[in-house]
């Protein structure tokens, strides 16, 4: 198939970006969306021009690193998938292909699709883990947790922290990530001693680094590609209004 | 927001109970309103509605301003339409059509019952109390008032469509399961709090 790849180029994160259009041809609809860029970057290699910087690693839908808007949607036309696991077929033979970074002011672009999520390291470091103490490795079966809590907490906790929800909230907010995250522990008992403070914490971060407001329009859960149910930001509300009544 | 969002929700009800009485004729209308006005209770929870609408405004304003800050720069193609509804991108919008609304509203009622006195006399059982009926029912034999009215509470309908559900998510009060519900129960309240409110104008205009 032949397509028109119209893609966000910006130099660096101080230089002004624009929209550059590239004629791609005999692309197979078997092939994945970023193996189309790999396939688009050779061909700009060589003529010469600077090939197009996108975020990638494992390329299984599984590390979350791989982003990009594609035609106004987080991570493409596909549901339920990350961009890697985006396939042309979805795509129209002829069709104009827009490629831009993730928009938030959270995640400045560094260089042409490649944004700064380093926002999600510092919300994690808030208070997105659990103390354990050194010592002996404790019983497996020591502390039983019922099947249901640990099956909402294992959903929680496929979140990849890739930033669709950011990309796609109208309000850039990070809710969704942080509801995935204070919601993996706060079903489980190792979670339970710092619930609080993990809630307060990691809420007060997200103001802090410039992330909106949730005004729950759903559109995070409908683009997560790991399908993360906006239930979660229920809990995170729970558990914040919980916190700030303690405090 | 949700707070509120969920005490003005409780007036809309309140409102549109008494305006059911509209229905019932002039006397009971009028009973019903004087009911209203003389009613300790009223007097009280009537500030404390005005500081309702201030606080959801004004709040509305600031985290509106504060989420449109958090993306300094926007999509050059933005693709929503599948994954949220038209009535949730659109709160701030559809708040400030309804407020528009309002103030129209407020103007056509409470401004000629408590200011201007542009207002009959009626008498139910010996108690002389304000003829709002006959205001009511004048009002809407202007065919754009009946127009503005019912766009009005069509606005309204969209706004409480997202509202509802999103109230009780904001305060934690939903899971899985109570999502759907609340999520149906809030149609149902908007489609009943939108419609009965467009049937009045429309009920006086053609019908009486």
């Amino acid at each position: 198939m032949n397509l028109k790849i119209k893609v966000w180029r910006q130099k660096n994160a101080k230089a002004k970006g624009g929209f550059e259009t590239y004629d791609i041809k005999d692309v197979s609809p078997d092939s994945s969306f970023l193996e189309m860029l790999d396939i688009l970057n050779e061909q700009l290699i060589n003529e010469g021009k600077e090939p197009v910087a996108f975020d990638h690693d494992c390329r299984e839908g599984i590390c979350g690193m791989c982003s990009l808007f594609i035609n106004g949607r987080a991570h493409g036309p596909d549901d339920d998938v990350t961009t890697c696991q985006l396939h042309m077929r979805k795509f129209k033979d002829g069709e104009t292909v827009t490629i831009e970074p993730w928009r938030s002011g959270a995640f400045p672009v560094i260089k042409d699709l490649v944004v700064d999520r380093n926002a999600f390291e510092k919300i994690m470091h808030s208070g997105g883990f659990v103390s354990v103490n050194t010592g002996g490795v404790p019983d497996g079966n020591a502390i039983l947790i019922p099947k249901e809590d640990a099956d909402e907490a294992m959903d929680a906790a496929a979140c990849i922290g890739c930033g669709a929800c950011v990309a796609t909230c109208k309000n850039s907010s990070a809710m969704l990530f942080v509801a995935a995250k204070v919601s993996q522990f706060a079903k489980l008992p190792q979670g339970k001693p710092e619930a609080a403070r993990r809630a307060r914490n990691m809420v007060a971060k997200m103001d802090e680094l410039g992330f909106g407001g949730c005004t729950n329009t759903g559109a995070c859960e409908a683009e997560c590609p790991k399908g993360i149910s906006i239930s979660h930001i229920a809990r995170l509300n729970r558990e914040y209004l919980k916190a700030k009544i303690k405090e | 927001m949700s707070l509120s969002g969920l005490f003005l929700m409780v007036f809309l009800v309140v409102h549109l109970t008494v305006n059911c009485f509209l229905f019932a004729g002039a006397d009971a209308f009028n009973t019903a309103a004087n009911f209203m006005v003389t009613n300790p209770i009223i007097k009280v929870v009537e500030p404390i509605l005005a500081l309702g609408f201030i606080i959801h405004i004004a709040w509305s304003i600031v985290i509106t301003i504060q989420n449109m800050r958090a993306r300094p720069v926007g999509y050059n193609k933005l693709n929503q339409g599948k994954n949220s509804t038209f009535a949730s991108r659109n709160m701030f919008v559809l708040g400030g059509l309804v407020l528009s609304f309002l103030a129209i509203h407020i103007a056509n009622f409470y401004v000629k019952i408590k200011f201007t006195h542009e207002v009959g006399e009626a008498i139910v059982d010996g108690v002389a109390m304000h003829d709002t009926y006959t205001l009511v029912t004048n009002l809407f034999t202007v065919w754009w008032y009946v127009i503005i009215y019912v766009i009005g509470a069509i606005f309204l309908g969209f706004h409480l469509s997202h509202g509802f559900w999103s109230a009780f998510q904001t305060i934690g009060f939903s899971n899985d399961i109570w999502r759907k519900r609340l999520n149906n129960i809030g149609r149902a309240y908007a489609v009943i709090v939108a419609g009965g409110f467009a049937l009045i104008p429309v009920y006086f205009h053609f019908v009486q």
